[in-house]
C-alpha cells in the first residue's frame, strides 16, 4: 500500500484523468457486448460468460468486494465499500473517492442494462457452481439504477468534485421505480393538500385533481357489507384512488407482517460457506494474478532507503541504545539521623508481620494434625472467617507429589490489601495473670469460729419446709411445712419432740424472742396461732399460759382488722393458745425484740392493710401504714431501737415507729426482694433477692448497698444474721448455704470485712428449690437450713 | 462565667484524623491515585481510639487517616505533577524510600512482603499481568537477595509447607521470613486487582534495591554485581554485558554460582569469624550452624527442587551440584566419587554408587531447622519420611508437642534415640500405673460414699438400724490432698468476691485455657490412637510374614 499510495499521492492529478480514459473506454466496451443478451434473451451462457469478465475486473478493483459478497443486504455492502474507500483514500482527497464511486456507477449500471436478461438467469441453478458469484449477482440486482440520464447526472456531479454521499446516489438510483407515478409533489405528507381540489402535479405541471369521492360514512358501510373485496382495497394517497390489492400483494404484506423476507424464493437459511478458512486450499480464493506495480521497485522507498543510508554512513543516525530499564540504586540511608525523625513517624504503627506457619502447614505435618472426616467437613462447612485453620492440612508422601498452592496469588493480594487498606492501632496487649484478679482475703482459717460441717439432720417432714425457727435458749427448734404440721425439734439429738398438725401449709415460724415466755407464732392460710409447745422449763410455761389467761378485756371494743380468740379443745391440748385471724393469708410473721408485739404480712399490691403489728398482751392490732407503697416482701423489727423494717419488691423502706415517720429508703439494686435480715447490731441490714444477689447495706454510710454479693448461682430465699457471731448465712435455691464473715469495725476508717468463709452444701434440689429458710443458734456458730426435700439440716 | 463555650469536635482528637474521602479532596485526587499515593508513600488508616469523638458524633463506619499523614502528602511537591505519571513516579523512586523508612533499619524490617513479593513475581510467566520489565527486575532482586545470604550465610530456618518453602534469615539483627512459591505455572485468579498489586510491586522492587545494595555494601561487594570471567560462557560474543545478561532468566542461575564460587574466597568473612570467636557461647552454635553442610559435597537429582535446595545447601557451606544438561552452573558431574549425599526424590535409582548416601530433600530441610546432620536413615530412598515439622513454633508449657519435636530435642541434647518400641511400652506401663493408682483413690471414697448413703437412707426409712459396733478403722488422711482441696475452697471463695469487670475478664481468661487444654488433650488422644492403630497394623504384618 505504501509504495501505491506514495505513488498516487505523487501523480494523482495525471492518473486521474488517465484512468478516467480507461474507464470511458471500458464503459463503452461493455456496453457493446451487452447489447449481445440483450436482443438473444435465452442465451444465459453469453451473459453470464460477460458477468465473469466483468466480476473480474470488480474484483481487480477492490478486493473488498469480495468480502461484501458475503453479506446479504446490497445496499449495505455499498456504504461499505464506500466507507472503506474513503478510508484508504483519505489522503488521496476526493479526486480518489470519485473515481471509486465513478467505477461503481459504471457496475451498477452494467447491471442495470443487462437486467432484464440476467435477472433470472441469477437465480438458475446453473449459477450455483459459483455461489460467490451469484450472490454478488444478487446484490447487484438488489440495486437497481437510473437510465442513461441519471448516470449523466452522476457524472456532471463527480467533474465538479463533490463529494456525494452515498444516500444521494442512491436515490437518485432509486427514481427508476418511481417512474410511473404522475405526481410530482414528492415525498411530503399529503395532508397539506387536504384543503385544495387536486393533489399534486404532472410531469407536464398540470393540476391533478382530486377522484370525486362524496361517500358518507354510510356509503362506507354499504360498501363494506357488499364489496367482498374491502379487505384488500387500499386508498393510494398519492392519487387519492383505491386500489384492490392482487393476491401476491396481499402475500407480501402478509409476509412482512410476520417478519418474513419479502421475497418467496429467497432462503436465509442459506449453508454458509467458509471462504477464508484455516484449511489451506490447493486454489487460491481470487483467481486475480498480482498486479505489475507489485513487482517492481517502488522508487519512493528507493528515495526513502538511500536518504537513511546516506545519514548512517554520515553519522548522522546512529543505532539506538539498547534502554536501560534497571534503576540505579545508591545508598539511600547514607547519611540517615535518628534525630531527624519526623513527628510523623513517632506515630508510625509498623505493619504486623504476617503469621508464621504451624505444623499444620507443612507438607508432611504429623498425624494428628490430619483432620478426621468430621473435622473436614464442619471446616468446610465453616464461613472462611470463621476457620481456625485457614487451609486445609494435607500429607503428601514426597516433595514431588506437593502441587502448587492455588490460592498463593490471592493470599498476596489479601495481604496487599491489608497493608494499604486496613486501620492500625496500637494495641497494648496487657498480659494479665489471672490470679491477679482474684482478690486478696483473709483465710477463712483465721477467721473461725463457722459452720464447717453437717452434723445432722432432721427428718420428719414429708413437704418442703418453709421457716424454721430457734427458741431463744437454743434448746428447741420450730419448723413448718407444707405437709401442715409443725414439728418441734431438740436441736442436739435431732429427735423430734411433737408434732402439730395446724390444718394448712404453714408459711412461717417465728419462736418469741422474749426468754421469760415460751410462745411460738404459726402463720397457715389466713390465720396466726401463738402456740405454747410445752418444752423445757415449767415455770416459764405456766408464766406463758398466765401471761394469756390474764388478759381481761377491755372496756371499749374497738373495730379490729383482726379476730383474736382463744383455742379450745383439742387445739388447746396441742398447745395452740391464741388464734388470730387475719383478713388475708399471711405470709410471715415476726416478733419484736422484746417479744411482746409481732408483726404480720399479707402482701396484696390493691391493699392497704399489708401489714399489721399485734401486741399479745393487751390483744390488740393495729395498721401502721395508711397508705400502700408495692407489694411488701418481708418486715423486721430493728433489735433496739423504734425502726420498722419493710421490705418491698425493690425498696427497704426504714419508719420510726414514734414519730411516725419515713427515716430511710434503701434501694437494694435487686429486681425483688425475698428476704431480710437485720444485724443484731442494728447497723447493718442484708437482702437477699430472687435474681441471686445479696446486699450488704450499712445504714449509717449509705442508702445503697456497700457491697453486692453475687455467689449464688439460683434465688435466694432465706438470710440470716448470727447474734453473737459476725456471721450471716444464705441460703438459695441452688441448694447451698453460703456462710459469710461480715466484720464491722468500730475505726470508721477501716473497711468493712466482709468474706464469704463456707459453702456449705446438703440439700438435695427438689421441684427446682433448694434451701427455703437458714437461721443461725444463738449463741453457738451453727447454722439451720431447711430445705425443699423435707429436712432441716444443722451445721457446725 | 467567664470565657466563651467550647465548642464540640474543634479540639483533640477530632482535629487530629481526617476521613479519606476528606482526605481524597483535600489533595483533589480519585480514588485510584490517592491509593497508589498511600502505598508508595506507606500512609496507611489509623484506628482512633475514640471513634465516635473523631467522627463528630456520628456512627458511620470510615477509614480515618492521621492529619499530619495527608498534611505530609499535601506538602509533597509530587502531588501537583500527579497527572504526569512517569515524572511521578521517577521522581517518587528517589523520594518515597527514603521517607517511609527513616532509618535502613526500618526498611529491613519491612523487607519481609518485598520478598515474598517479589520471589512471586519472578516465578510469573510473560502473560501480561505484568511487565516482563518488572518480571526481570524481580528475578533480579531476588536472586540478589540470595546472594547475599549466601554470602553472610545468615539463613537461620526453612519450611517446606503446602503454600511454599519458607525461608527465614536474621540479617542485621532483624528476623526476615518470606515465602516463595513452588516452581509451577500460576493459574491467575480473575478476581485479583493487578493494578494494586504490580503498585505494590513497583515500590516493593525500589526498596529491595535500595536495600540490596546497602547490605552488599556491609559485605565490602560491589552493587549492582558483575560476573566476572565472561569468557567461560559459550553464549555468543565476548563483549557481555550485565544488561545482556540479565535479560536471560536461565542465566541468572550461573550468575548466582559465579558470585558464590569468589564470595568464599572473600577475607570480609573470615574478619567476622573472628569477632564470633570473641562472642558468648551461643554465637558458636550459631557458628556450627553455619558451617553445617561445610565438606560435603551434594548431587542433585534433576526431579528436586534445584534451586531452592541449591539456595539452602550452599548456605551452609556446601558443593552442590547438578546435571549439565539440566542447567548452567554445574560443577561435577554425577559420577564423581567424591560425592557424599545424592538427593533423590524418587522412589529407586537404577546406579547406585555405595560411597554416597542417597537420601530424600527433606533431610536437608530438617537438618538446617534441627542445626544438626540428622540420622540419614530415616530419609532413604523409597521410606517412609518422618513428619516434617515447622521450625516456627515454640511451643510453651501447655502446649501440645509432638512426639517427633521431643525426640529431636532429646537428639539435639545429644541423647542415643531409644529403641521405639521398648520406649513406647514403658510409657504405657507407667500411664497405666498412675491410672490405677488414681482409680483405686477414687474407689475408696465412692466406697464410703456409699455406705453412708445406705445408712442414711434406712435412717430416714425409719427402720432400727441394725446396732453394731465394729471396731473403727483409722482413716488415714492424706495431708497433702487436705491442703489441695483446702487452698481450692479457699479460692473458690474468693473468686465469688470477685468484682464484676475482673470476674468477667477472669472468667475469659479461664475460658481460653480450659479450651487450649482441651485442644491439647483432644491432640493427645488423636494421636495416640493412630499410634495404636499403626502398631495393631505392624504387629498384624509381622504375623502375617511368621
Amino acid at each position: 500500500m505504501s509504495a501505491r499510495g506514495a505513488a498516487a499521492e505523487r501523480n494523482s492529478g495525471m492518473k486521474k484523468t488517465t484512468e478516467k480514459r480507461k474507464n470511458r473506454e471500458k464503459e463503452e466496451q461493455q456496453q457493446e457486448e451487452e447489447e449481445l443478451p440483450m436482443f438473444d434473451k435465452n442465451a444465459d451462457k453469453v451473459g453470464h460468460l460477460d458477468d465473469t469478465d466483468e466480476e473480474k475486473e470488480d474484483l481487480s478493483d477492490s478486493e473488498e468486494s469480495v468480502f461484501s459478497g458475503l453479506e446479504d443486504s446490497g445496499t449495505d455492502d455499498d456504504d461499505d465499500e464506500e466507507d472503506d474507500g474513503d478510508d484508504d483514500d483519505d489522503d488521496d482527497g476526493d479526486d480518489a473517492s470519485g473515481e471509486e464511486e465513478e467505477e461503481q456507477d459504471e457496475e451498477n449500471h452494467n447491471k442495470v442494462e443487462k437486467d432484464p436478461a440476467a435477472g433470472e438467469t441469477s437465480l438458475t441453478p446453473q449459477t450455483e457452481d459459483k455461489p460467490a458469484k451469484s450472490r454478488k449477482l444478487k446484490k447487484k440486482k438488489s440495486v437497481t439504477s437510473g437510465g442513461d440520464e441519471e448516470e449523466e447526472r452522476g457524472k456532471s456531479e463527480r467533474d465538479s468534485g463533490l463529494k456525494i454521499s452515498s444516500q444521494v446516489d442512491e436515490y437518485e438510483q432509486d427514481t427508476s421505480d418511481e417512474e410511473d407515478i404522475r405526481n410530482t409533489v414528492g415525498n411530503i405528507p399529503m395532508e397539506w393538500y387536504k384543503d385544495f381540489p387536486h393533489i399534486g402535479y404532472d410531469l407536464d405541471g398540470k393540476k391533478i385533481f382530486k377522484p370525486i369521492r362524496s361517500k358518507d360514512e354510510l356509503d362506507e358501510f354499504l360498501e363494506k357489507m357488499e364489496n367482498p373485496d374491502y379487505w384488500r382495497t387500499v386508498q393510494d394517497k398519492m392519487t387519492g384512488s383505491d386500489v384492490r390489492l392482487s393476491d401476491e400483494q396481499v402475500d407480501l404484506v402478509h409476509r412482512l407482517q410476520h417478519g418474513k423476507f419479502g421475497d418467496i424464493n429467497f432462503n436465509e437459511y442459506e449453508p454458509a460457506i467458509d471462504f477464508f478458512s484455516n484449511e489451506v486450499m490447493i486454489h487460491p480464493v481470487t483467481n486475480r494474478p498480482e498486479d505489475k506495480r507489485s513487482f517492481i521497485p517502488s522508487l519512493i522507498e528507493k528515495e526513502k532507503v538511500g536518504k537513511l543510508v546516506h545519514a548512517i554512513k554520515m553519522g548522522w543516525i546512529k543505532p539506538r541504545r539498547p534502554k536501560d530499564s534497571a534503576p540505579l540504586y545508591y545508598d539511600l540511608w547514607a547519611k540517615e539521623d535518628p534525630n531527624s525523625i519526623l513527628g510523623r513517624h513517632k506515630m508510625h504503627v509498623p505493619a504486623p508481620k504476617i503469621r508464621l506457619p504451624g505444623h499444620e502447614e507443612s507438607y508432611n505435618p504429623p498425624p494428628e494434625y490430619l483432620l478426621t472426616e468430621e473435622e473436614r467437613l464442619t471446616w468446610e462447612q465453616q464461613d472462611p472467617e470463621e476457620r481456625k485453620l485457614s487451609l486445609l492440612p494435607q500429607k503428601f508422601p514426597s516433595l514431588r507429589a506437593v502441587p502448587a498452592f492455588t490460592r498463593f496469588i490471592h493470599e498476596r493480594f489479601e495481604r496487599c490489601l491489608d497493608l494499604y487498606l486496613c486501620p492500625r492501632q496500637r494495641k497494648m496487649r496487657v498480659n494479665v495473670n489471672p490470679e491477679d484478679l482474684i482478690p486478696k482475703l483473709p483465710k477463712p482459717k483465721d477467721l473461725h469460729p463457722f459452720p464447717t460441717t453437717q452434723s445432722l439432720v432432721y427428718r420428719g417432714h414429708s413437704s418442703l419446709v418453709r421457716s424454721i425457727s430457734v427458741a431463744p435458749g437454743g434448746q428447741w427448734l420450730v419448723s413448718g411445712s407444707d405437709d401442715g404440721t409443725v414439728r418441734f425439734w431438740e436441736v442436739a439429738t435431732a429427735r423430734c419432740l411433737k408434732t402439730v398438725e395446724v390444718g394448712g401449709a404453714v408459711k412461717s415460724v417465728a419462736w418469741s424472742p422474749n426468754p421469760a415466755v415460751c410462745l411460738v407464732a404459726i402463720s397457715h392460710g389466713n390465720t396466726v396461732v401463738l402456740m405454747n409447745p410445752g418444752l423445757g422449763d415449767r415455770l416459764i410455761l405456766s408464766a406463758t399460759d398466765q401471761l394469756i389467761s390474764s388478759y381481761e378485756e377491755p372496756t371499749e371494743v374497738k373495730d379490729q382488722p383482726v379476730e383474736w380468740s382463744l383455742a379450745e379443745g383439742t387445739e388447746h391440748q396441742q398447745g395452740q393458745r391464741l388464734i388470730l385471724t387475719h383478713p388475708r393469708a399471711v405470709k410471715q410473721v415476726t416478733w419484736h425484740g422484746k417479744g411482746d408485739y409481732l408483726a404480720c404480712v399479707m402482701p396484696d399490691v390493691s391493699s392497704n392493710v399489708q401489714v399489721v403489728i399485734h401486741q399479745v398482751s393487751k390483744r390488740r392490732t393495729q395498721n401502721p401504714f395508711r397508705k400502700n407503697k408495692g407489694m411488701v416482701q418481708c418486715v423486721s423489727f430493728h433489735p433496739i431501737r423504734p425502726y420498722f423494717f419493710v421490705a418491698t419488691q425493690r425498696h427497704v423502706r426504714v419508719y420510726n415507729l414514734i414519730k411516725q415517720e419515713l427515716t430511710k429508703k434503701l434501694m437494694t439494686n435487686c429486681k425483688w426482694v425475698s428476704s431480710m435480715a437485720i444485724h443484731p447490731g442494728g447497723d447493718n441490714v442484708i437482702c437477699g433477692s430472687y435474681d441471686c444477689r445479696l446486699a450488704w447495706f450499712d445504714l449509717d454510710l449509705s442508702t445503697k448497698p456497700y457491697k453486692m454479693l453475687r455467689h449464688h448461682k439460683k434465688a435466694l430465699r432465706g438470710v440470716a444474721y448470727h447474734r453473737q457471731y459476725p456471721l450471716f448465712a444464705s441460703g438459695s435455691d441452688d441448694g447451698s448455704v453460703i456462710v459469710c464473715h461480715g466484720m464491722v469495725y468500730n475505726d470508721l476508717l477501716q473497711n468493712p470485712l466482709i468474706v464469704p468463709v463456707k459453702v456449705l452444701k446438703g440439700h438435695t434440689i427438689t421441684h427446682d428449690l433448694g434451701v427455703l429458710d437458714v437461721a443461725f443458734h444463738p449463741t453457738q456458730p451453727w447454722v439451720f437450713s431447711s430445705g425443699a426435700d423435707g429436712t432441716v439440716r444443722l451445721f457446725t | 462565667m467567664g470565657g466563651l463555650q467550647k465548642k464540640k469536635y474543634e479540639s483533640g482528637s477530632a482535629t487530629n484524623y481526617i476521613s479519606r474521602n476528606k482526605a481524597r479532596k483535600k489533595l483533589c485526587l480519585s480514588l485510584a491515585d490517592f491509593r497508589r499515593l498511600c502505598i508508595l508513600k506507606g500512609v496507611y488508616p489509623h484506628e482512633p481510639k475514640h471513634k465516635k469523638k473523631v467522627n463528630k458524633g456520628s456512627t458511620a463506619q470510615r477509614t480515618f487517616y492521621l492529619l499530619k499523614d495527608i498534611r505530609f502528602l499535601l506538602h509533597e511537591p509530587i502531588v501537583g505533577k500527579f497527572r504526569e505519571y512517569k515524572i511521578f513516579v521517577r521522581k517518587l523512586r528517589k523520594a518515597y524510600g527514603d521517607l517511609q523508612y527513616p532509618t535502613f533499619i526500618d526498611a529491613l524490617r519491612d523487607v519481609d512482603d518485598a520478598l515474598s513479593m517479589c520471589f512471586l513475581f519472578s516465578t510469573f510467566a510473560r502473560t501480561g499481568k505484568c511487565h516482563v520489565q518488572t518480571i526481570q527486575l524481580c528475578r533480579r532482586l531476588s536472586v540478589e537477595w540470595m546472594n547475599y545470604i549466601v554470602t553472610s550465610r545468615s539463613l537461620k530456618k526453612v519450611f517446606l509447607s503446602i503454600k511454599g518453602i519458607y525461608y527465614q534469615a536474621e540479617v542485621l539483627g532483624q528476623t526476615i521470613t518470606w515465602l516463595v512459591p513452588y516452581q509451577f505455572a500460576h493459574d491467575h485468579p480473575t478476581d485479583v486487582d493487578y493494578r494494586v498489586m504490580a503498585t505494590f510491586t513497583e515500590f516493593y522492587t525500589t526498596l529491595l534495591g535500595f536495600v540490596n545494595f546497602r547490605l552488599y555494601q556491609t559485605l565490602n561487594l560491589l552493587y549492582p554485581p558483575k560476573v566476572r570471567d565472561t569468557h567461560t560462557l559459550s553464549a555468543p560474543g565476548s563483549e557481555l554485558t550485565n544488561a545482556y545478561l540479565l535479560q536471560s532468566l536461565a542465566l541468572f542461575h550461573w550468575f548466582l554460582c559465579l558470585i558464590l564460587s569468589f564470595s568464599h574466597l572473600h577475607p570480609c568473612s573470615q574478619e567476622d569469624m573472628e569477632k564470633m570467636e570473641a562472642r558468648v557461647k551461643a554465637q558458636h552454635e550459631q557458628d556450627k550452624q553455619k558451617k553445617l553442610f561445610e565438606g560435603l559435597k551434594f548431587f542433585l537429582n534433576r526431579e528436586v527442587p534445584r534451586e531452592s535446595l541449591a539456595f539452602i545447601l550452599r548456605c551452609f557451606g556446601a558443593q552442590v551440584s547438578w546435571d549439565k544438561s539440566l542447567c548452567i552452573g554445574s560443577t561435577y558431574d554425577a559420577e564423581d566419587e567424591t560425592i557424599t549425599h545424592h538427593i533423590v526424590d524418587r522412589p529407586n535409582m537404577d546406579k547406585q554408587y555405595m560411597n554416597r548416601y542417597y537420601i530424600q530433600p527433606q533431610w536437608v530441610f530438617d537438618s538446617v531447622n534441627a542445626k544438626m546432620l540428622l540420622p540419614v536413615e530415616d530419609y532413604f530412598l523409597g521410606v517412609t519420611l518422618p513428619p516434617h515439622l515447622s521450625p516456627f513454633v515454640e511451643e510453651k508449657e501447655g502446649d501440645y508437642v509432638p512426639p517427633e519435636k521431643l525426640k529431636l530435642l532429646a537428639l539435639q541434647r545429644g541423647e542415643r534415640p531409644v529403641e521405639e518400641d521398648e520406649e513406647d511400652d514403658e510409657e504405657e506401663e507407667e500411664e497405666e500405673d498412675d491410672d490405677e493408682e488414681e482409680e483405686e483413690d477414687d474407689d475408696e471414697e465412692a466406697e464410703e460414699e456409699a455406705k453412708l448413703k445406705e445408712m442414711e437412707e434406712k435412717k430416714s426409712q425409719g427402720k432400727a438400724l441394725p446396732v453394731k459396733v465394729t471396731p473403727g478403722k483409722v482413716k488415714s488422711e492424706n495431708r497433702h490432698r487436705l491442703e489441695q482441696e483446702e487452698k481450692a475452697e479457699e479460692k473458690r471463695l474468693a473468686i465469688m468476691m470477685m468484682k464484676k469487670r475482673d470476674k468477667y475478664l477472669y472468667d475469659k481468661i479461664m475460658f481460653g485455657k480450659k479450651r487450649h487444654v482441651r485442644e491439647t488433650n483432644k491432640m493427645v488422644a488423636k494421636r495416640k490412637a493412630l499410634d495404636e492403630a499403626s502398631k495393631a497394623d505392624r504387629k498384624k504384618k509381622k504375623q502375617k510374614k511368621q
